[in-house]
């Protein structure tokens, strides 16, 4: 090459390249994103973490919790569970459309003489089979509603992190929206956070973990925050704040440990994640009677509405 | 023309040694500083109260200032001494304006120490690689570019002296016709000085100023991350091995070859570019699609380098012996290596095991430290005792540290990949606990601790030889200044005086 500024050129094309395709893309292709309705319910999501929990964001931020756990979870695959929600009026016919659909699990149950179906009938809502997507689901549940059958289909994301428990589908760019700065982690040397909230509610737990971490999960590594909480003199009484702690732990006759605002927030913050509500591009039917995350009536129709991946409502201003 | 004279390779050597102390002085300190810090960091996951009582010292921490220790206070002003030193040398012109450039070292270590206690006082900014608070990437930034401005500037005197030769009419045509094409390492040293100004002021304006909503945060961050951690160090680090390794090896048929450089340069900035988002990300799926196919595609010039190193170092007669050779070696072999380890940890087959997991910080740490600190301990090396003169005091030191180093680097980079191999498999199958998984990368950790260890033992090695330098240089001024002034305040001695004591005597 002969010159400089013939290394200049190419230098700036090659990172005018990529600022174009990682810097200016996501901003053109994600900026319009915002608060949108979950699927099948009216409240907005994501909604602004509360003013504690905010802070608490900030605690996290500062205390680097981002070098050991992730806030992102994936998913391989979603399957459609084909639920009996009501057996109908004709058992016999019910029973018949469920050994065609799914002869494993009915053979064993009708192949004896009649009184069989009763069995298979019981326990619903119940599972009947399992496929890939919503288009091998219709004439499932077709062939189950011309029994007289009342028939659900339930889209359910699985993946080695939903196995896990550590959320019910994946993460997308819509759970980030409130964020910032958006900690996604990059390793997993303690557990996934992204649902926390939804695993891990009580906030006392959470507190006496920060505190000593070995207490509450055996073997754990994560270091205690014991910087985050204060010891004093129990005053005329011990305050409703102090951990209740036992053993060598506790602190000497006379002393409480209480947990400082920095404690508090932060275990605000932990509470306050959480990513199951289902969305147009992670669709998810939660299960009947749990409360979705904006605390709406959970979802539960007899129409694959909520499977037919239908946009969301539209928001109000775009 | 006198010009040879002012540009002999002694005196360009000699113009760069006040930027030179000033950027490899506040290196080496920063350096030590990382690996003592990185240290404590390893120890706490044997021990995780380790030093836990103190907000300042806990991991979230420490390891951001460790690694921010390591990039911003080694291993840039590192490679900006030996771009510079490369641009003056190569282009036979003494360093323009060496004071400023001292200078405007001095102030990036400034702004290194205010982003360190930033880090430390709970300033982070979250975003992994760029954790320096606002106020101090600001310092960082405006330092680097009143380093970097006369880098281009020593560059383009290399032109204006070219053409003042060609008007003069008795100009040297040796030095004329080698001076029309560039040698690659200028190439990649101008390239890198160029990719940090814009990758760091787009990185602090989008995510720290001005910050974007939601997961496009991710997207830049990954984006800076990938085009510091692979374009910078690859840029500034192959520079400085494409002319030590013809250089330092004698009997080597020179640099193989032009093209084979020009190819590697080309495809490593096209591609390099887009690596760094991870295959899982929670981002439009074309982004981490397209950042997988480049990461992929850097085996070209992976591949490319390693030709070329084979090529160039054939023929070469002598053993290395603990020498700047071997650390530059060390350096090109890490370099191949860790960018395989890369280029696997993108196919999606792969990644699904290996993301979140130990192997992801051992190929970077083996770039970082393997590739780019190594190369740089073997530039600086062979530079400071030309630049001032003075051979190292301990030169049984440099050995030691190759070894503590190279074993160092081994030790800490080998188990973590195993280990983040052995944690992902078992991090996919839901069955396994996670504080099985926990428990099954404790004893990759140990290992891996021991070689923070060496390697924090061989950077102090390095710190008292360069401090050494810098003090026997000022030593050696200041004993030549006082006797040159003493030899003048000395009085004459009277001719008529001599004439009288004879005579007494």
């Amino acid at each position: 090459m002969k010159s400089g500024a013939l290394v200049f050129l190419a230098a700036l094309m090659a990172l005018a390249g990529s600022w174009g395709g990682f810097v200016l893309a996501p901003q053109i292709q994600l900026a319009g994103l915002v608060q949108t309705n979950a699927t099948g319910s009216s409240d907005l999501y994501p909604l602004g973490r509360p003013g504690l929990a905010k802070q608490g964001l900030e605690v996290y931020r500062a205390n680097g919790c981002v070098y050991c756990h992730s806030q992102q979870l994936g998913q391989e695959r979603t399957i459609c569970e084909i639920m009996l929600t009501d057996a109908g009026t004709n058992a016999a016919a019910t029973a018949a459309a469920i050994a065609k659909l799914n002869s494993a699990l009915a053979t064993p149950l009708l192949g004896g003489v009649g009184g069989g179906s009763k069995e298979l009938l019981a326990g619903l809502p119940k599972l009947i089979l399992q496929v890939t997507d919503m288009n091998a689901a219709e004439p499932a549940m077709k062939t189950l509603e011309s029994a007289g059958a009342k028939t659900e289909a339930r889209v359910v994301p699985q993946g080695a992190d939903i196995a896990r428990g550590w959320g019910k589908r994946r993460t997308v760019a819509q759970d980030y929206l409130a964020d910032y700065p958006v900690q996604l982690g990059s390793r997993r040397i303690g557990p996934d956070l992204a649902n926390v909230g939804l695993r891990l509610p009580d906030a006392d737990w959470h507190l006496r973990h920060l505190y000593a971490p070995q207490n509450e999960v055996i073997g754990s590594i994560m270091p205690p925050y014991r910087f985050l909480f204060e010891r004093r003199k129990i005053g005329r009484e011990a305050s409703p704040d102090a951990l209740k702690l036992s053993g060598k732990l506790a602190p000497a006759p006379g002393y409480e440990i209480v947990p400082r605002p920095e404690a508090r927030v932060l275990v605000a913050y932990l509470q306050s994640l959480r990513a199951d509500a289902p969305l147009f591009e992670a669709p998810l039917t939660p299960p009947p009677g749990t409360v979705a995350s904006t605390n709406a009536p959970g979802v539960s129709t007899n129409a694959p509405a909520t499977a037919t991946n239908a946009p969301a409502t539209t928001p109000s201003a775009k | 023309m006198t010009a040879t004279s002012s540009t002999s390779p002694q005196h360009i050597d000699s113009s760069c040694r006040l930027p030179l102390f000033a950027l490899f002085g506040g290196a080496a300190v920063w350096l030590a500083l990382s690996s003592v810090l990185g240290l404590i960091a390893s120890i706490k996951f044997h021990s995780p109260s380790f030093l836990a009582n103190s907000a300042w010292l806990s991991y979230g921490r420490i390891f951001p200032a460790s690694t921010n220790a390591l990039v911003y206070g080694f291993a840039i002003p590192a490679g900006l001494g030996v771009s510079l030193w490369l641009l003056a040398r190569l282009g036979r012109v003494p360093l323009a304006q060496p004071w400023l450039i001292a200078v405007g070292a001095k102030l990036w270590h400034l702004g290194v120490l205010v982003g360190l206690i930033g880090i430390l006082a709970g300033d982070s900014t979250g975003f992994e690689w760029l954790e320096m608070p606002r106020y101090a990437a600001v310092i960082l930034f405006v330092a680097f570019l009143s380093i970097a401005l006369w880098g281009f500037a020593t560059h383009s005197a290399r032109s204006r002296r070219r053409e003042e030769a060609d008007s003069s009419g008795s100009a040297d045509v040796r030095l004329v016709t080698s001076a029309a094409t560039l040698y690659p390492s200028q190439w990649f040293v101008l390239a890198a000085l160029f990719w940090f100004p814009w990758i760091y002021s787009t990185a602090n304006l989008l995510l720290l100023a001005f910050p974007v909503r939601g997961v496009a945060q991710a997207s830049i961050h990954w984006w800076f991350s990938g085009n510091l951690l692979f374009v910078w160090l690859s840029l500034t680090g192959l520079g400085a091995s494409f002319y030590f390794l013809p250089k330092l090896s004698p009997g080597s048929p020179g640099l193989q070859s032009h093209y084979l450089a020009l190819f590697a340069f080309l495809t490593l900035i096209l591609f390099g570019t887009w690596v760094g988002i991870p295959s899982g990300a929670t981002l439009p799926a074309w982004m981490p699609t397209l950042s997988g196919v480049a990461t992929v595609s850097t085996l070209v010039p992976l591949l490319t380098v390693g030709l070329i190193a084979v090529q160039t170092l054939r023929g070469a007669k002598t053993k290395c012996g603990g020498g700047p050779l071997c650390f530059v070696k060390f350096g090109v072999w890490s370099f191949v290596l860790s960018g395989v380890m890369l280029a696997a940890s993108a196919v999606p087959e792969v990644s699904r095991v290996t993301d979140f997991t130990w192997f992801g910080t051992a190929h970077t740490q083996l770039r970082l430290y393997g590739f780019f600190a190594m190369t740089m301990f073997g530039a600086a090396y062979y530079i400071l005792p030309r630049a001032t003169g003075i051979e190292f005091p301990f030169a049984k030191f440099i050995r030691a540290h190759f070894w503590c180093g190279a074993i160092g680097t081994l030790l800490l980079t080998l188990p973590l990949a195993i280990g983040g191999v052995v944690q992902g498999f078992k991090l996919v199958n839901p069955d396994v606990a996670f504080m099985d998984v926990t428990k099954s990368t404790l004893m990759f950790l140990r290992v891996s601790t021991l070689g923070e260890a060496l390697i924090a033992l061989g950077n102090l090695l390095f710190l008292f030889n360069v401090l050494a330098v810098i003090v026997r240089y000022y030593r050696a001024v200041l004993t030549r200044s006082y006797a040159a002034v003493t030899a003048q305040l000395e009085p004459t001695p009277d001719p008529s005086q001599e004439r009288n004591a004879e005579v007494k005597a």
